[in-house]
């Protein structure tokens, strides 16, 4: 054994240093925009308008070092001559000028502005330290749900409502916890009752529940919409609580029924000899046994439902009511270009299912396999 | 418990009667009281009591009906237990899932051989516009799009770094980074992604891709508005969030293959590609199809991100979103239903796989 984990050691250095090189340009890619949004949401809402996230790094930037005004007499529809420190002479028109210049002393002549500003400025490229004004501004204002005032793009003070992020965090929670336990519970009892116990109508209905698993959402949202409509549970916690259990059943009822069917035959048919009855058997022996099945399939459907847009779209529809993926939706249409905002809503909402996710990951993996390696 | 009750009208038989009609009574109490409790909490706009009580609430019934229904019918006699006892287990799943998906097959089906209002009946032609209106044509194209390059692209890297991080020693890293995507959602996504795509315009870009072509120097673009090459683009984003799933289904398929099986043909001389694809592939066949499918429904069904990228305009369009425009934006429900139809019929093969590769398993 010793010498077989040394030979397999082995041969997993030879290729080490690809190997890892590779992940990490993978790993690099997929990481890269969590990292970007990340940073913008802790800049001031005037510098994401004006330079990407990554200045906030040392980095060389073209920084003013002077200007020079144009005299009064130069036509500014022909040719704009100008002559820099270093002795060279420079001629060309507005967008010539417009696109800017590099001397040969590597610095930078630009036109500033309009034509009629009159005025050239003069860049060097200096190195530029850590951006180091950065602010929670962002998701106080997001979170807040009052009015907020922030800088725009050119410096100017905006006033506009806030979104209430915090409210839809409620909104959120009140809606995944639910349709979570909801739909496991059901499932998990359904999921017995096909595995062990025998009743006319077993195969048909099985078979259902397994068709039923790639059925497109989209067959199913109209109907039930219509029959809300009808008994007024339009916009309710109780109708989308109702509709994820609908829409997440199959494969829940699917993934723990492959687990309970394996369950080994001897230790329920003892349970059963010695009188204890369904209720008991199932509360007793098959819930405590089927732990890491139903933590895996609630961490799947948890991040399914936290995640999800278009049921609680239309279901919930708008308002007091609205979830997490609604309000960031709507500040991306409505406020599209205020990052400010939108990078701390995304983030914020990130937070609760990546702390499921990363607590309980485990599970997720060991769950998932029982699902899908079988077949 | 004493199973051997007689069947005469003794009064511990009425006692029995009463204590359930007290449950039968209790639960539907339990679950009318509820729902009062919340509107009124609601209408008084009480946010977080009215959340904790749904939750708790919610919860209790459910658990409640299962302990109360069961206790009644194991007080039936044996015969009448085993007779109404499974219905009780799979009874609420079933009845849920026949009103919530089977039914609404065939209401929409019907409602897609109606009108915009789903009044009167108008044939095939909801259909003629899916099959051949131009807007449709390009729909279908970029689904066709998202089904193969979004499934292929998911599925190899989601391959290759399970195989390469069985490899390294820092695979828990390589692999929790890979899955970070995982836990977002698709709008949120959309906000990392139109960062990433931004274009400004005017000088100074903070869109990442288009400082990435301007330090090539090359110009910037508004990569979100070329048509055809924009559907690639939101493509990259499904991979993205897709590559995960698959990498955490592959790797664990590719840890159950034995070690033994590797070093034996490590010692025949056989070369890692060899290994790859006699050994390695062949294994994991099983969870290699299992995750295909899934992602490929996955991507038939694409829609948040076409939904908050581009709202599907500049020809980015895909079924599910156009799905939703005809019923919630033009409310036309005949379109809209034969829309999902459509979309039905494209994962019935995989369903029927799915139904055969169940009945070989004979769990039954």
């Amino acid at each position: 054994m010793a010498q077989k984990e040394k030979s397999y050691k082995s041969q997993k250095k030879t290729s080490s240093f690809i190997v890892n090189l590779v992940l990490i340009l993978i790993s690099a890619v997929f990481v890269v925009p969590i990292f970007g949004i990340l940073i913008t949401s802790f800049r001031q809402s005037e510098r994401i308008f004006n330079s990407g996230w990554w200045t906030v790094f040392p980095h060389k930037e073209w920084v003013e070092i002077g200007e020079y005004k144009l005299d009064a007499d130069i036509d500014l529809n022909g040719e704009i001559k100008f002559v820099s420190e270093d002795g060279q002479e420079i001629s060309g028109d507005y967008s010539f000028w417009k696109n800017g210049v590099i001397t040969k002393s590597g610095e930078k002549i630009q036109y500033y502005g309009a034509k009629r500003s009159r005025t050239l400025k003069i860049y060097e490229r200096r190195w530029t330290g850590f951006e180091t004004d950065l602010t929670l501004e962002n998701y106080r204002n997001v979170l807040s749900g009052k009015k907020i005032t922030y800088k725009g793009e050119d410096g100017k003070l905006l006033t506009r409502n806030g979104s209430d992020l915090s409210n839809s965090f409620i909104n959120s929670l009140t809606v995944t916890i639910p349709a979570t336990i909801i739909p496991i519970t059901i499932a998990i009892f359904a999921a017995y009752g096909f595995a062990w116990l025998n009743f006319p109508g077993r195969k048909i209905l099985f078979t259902m529940v397994v068709a039923l698993l790639v059925v497109p959402l989209q067959i199913a949202i109209v109907p039930v919409l219509q029959d809300f409509s009808r008994i007024h549970l339009n916009g309710t916690f109780l109708g989308i609580w109702l509709a994820h259990t609908g829409f997440g059943l199959p494969l829940a009822i699917y993934l723990l029924f492959n687990y309970i069917s394996e369950i080994p035959r001897d230790i329920l048919e003892s349970a059963f000899i010695d009188g204890a009855t369904n209720f008991s058997i199932f509360t007793k022996l098959i819930l405590p046994l089927s732990v890491p099945a139903i933590a895996s399939f609630a961490i799947f459907q948890f991040l399914w439902v936290w995640n999800d847009y278009l049921v609680a779209l239309v279901v919930l529809g708008g308002g007091t009511n609205e979830v997490v993926t609604q309000t960031l939706a709507n500040m991306v249409g409505t406020k599209g270009q205020d990052w400010h905002l939108l990078t701390a809503g995304a983030f914020i909402s990130m937070i609760i299912p990546m702390t499921v996710f990363f607590s309980l990951q485990k599970y997720f993996v060991r769950g998932m396999m029982a699902g899908s390696v079988k077949g | 418990m004493n199973k051997t009750q007689t069947f005469g009208k003794s009064p511990s038989k009425i006692v029995l009667f009463f204590k359930m009609i007290l449950i039968l009574a209790g639960i539907i109490l339990i679950f009318t009281a509820g729902v009062r409790i919340i509107t009124f909490l609601d209408t008084n706009h009480l946010k977080i009591p009215s959340a904790l009580f749904a939750i708790v609430w919610g919860v209790s019934t459910v658990v409640l009906f299962y302990t109360g229904a069961n206790w009644i019918v194991e007080h039936f006699s044996p015969k009448w237990t085993a007779r109404i006892q499974p219905y009780i287990f799979v009874g609420p799943a079933v009845i849920i899932l026949i009103w919530a998906l089977t039914l609404p097959v065939f209401r929409t089906l019907i409602s897609s051989l109606k009108d915009a209002d789903a009044k009167n009946w108008v044939g095939l032609q909801n259909y003629k516009y899916a099959f051949t209106d131009d807007q449709m044509l390009i729909v279908f194209r970029n689904n066709l799009l998202w089904l193969i390059l979004g499934t292929f692209f998911s599925v190899f890297l989601g391959l290759l770094i399970a195989v390469l991080a069985d490899r390294s020693k820092y695979e828990k890293v390589y692999k929790s980074i890979i899955f970070t995507p995982m836990a977002i959602s698709f709008i949120g996504a959309g906000v990392i992604w139109k960062f990433i795509y931004n274009y400004k315009g005017q000088g100074v870009e903070t869109g990442l891709l288009n400082a990435i072509v301007m330090s090539f120097g090359g110009q910037p673009h508004a990569w979100l508005q070329i048509p055809f090459w924009n559907n690639i683009l939101l493509i990259v984003i499904m991979i993205w969030l897709e590559t995960g799933y698959c990498m955490v289904i592959l790797s664990s398929a590719i840890k159950g293959i034995p070690e033994e099986l590797l070093e034996a043909a490590r010692i025949d001389g056989a070369s890692e590609t060899t290994i790859f694809f006699k050994i390695i592939i062949p294994v994991i066949k099983g969870s290699l199809i299992a995750v295909t499918t899934t992602v490929a429904i996955f991507s038939l069904k694409t829609f948040d991100v076409v939904q908050s990228m581009t709202g599907g305009n500049y020809g980015t369009n895909v079924i599910a979103n156009e799905f939703y425009n005809q019923r919630f934006l033009y409310y036309n429900i005949g379109r809209a239903s034969a829309i999902a139809i459509v979309l039905l019929i494209l994962v019935v093969p995989v369903m029927i796989m799915n139904l055969r590769q169940f009945n070989e398993r004979k769990v039954f």
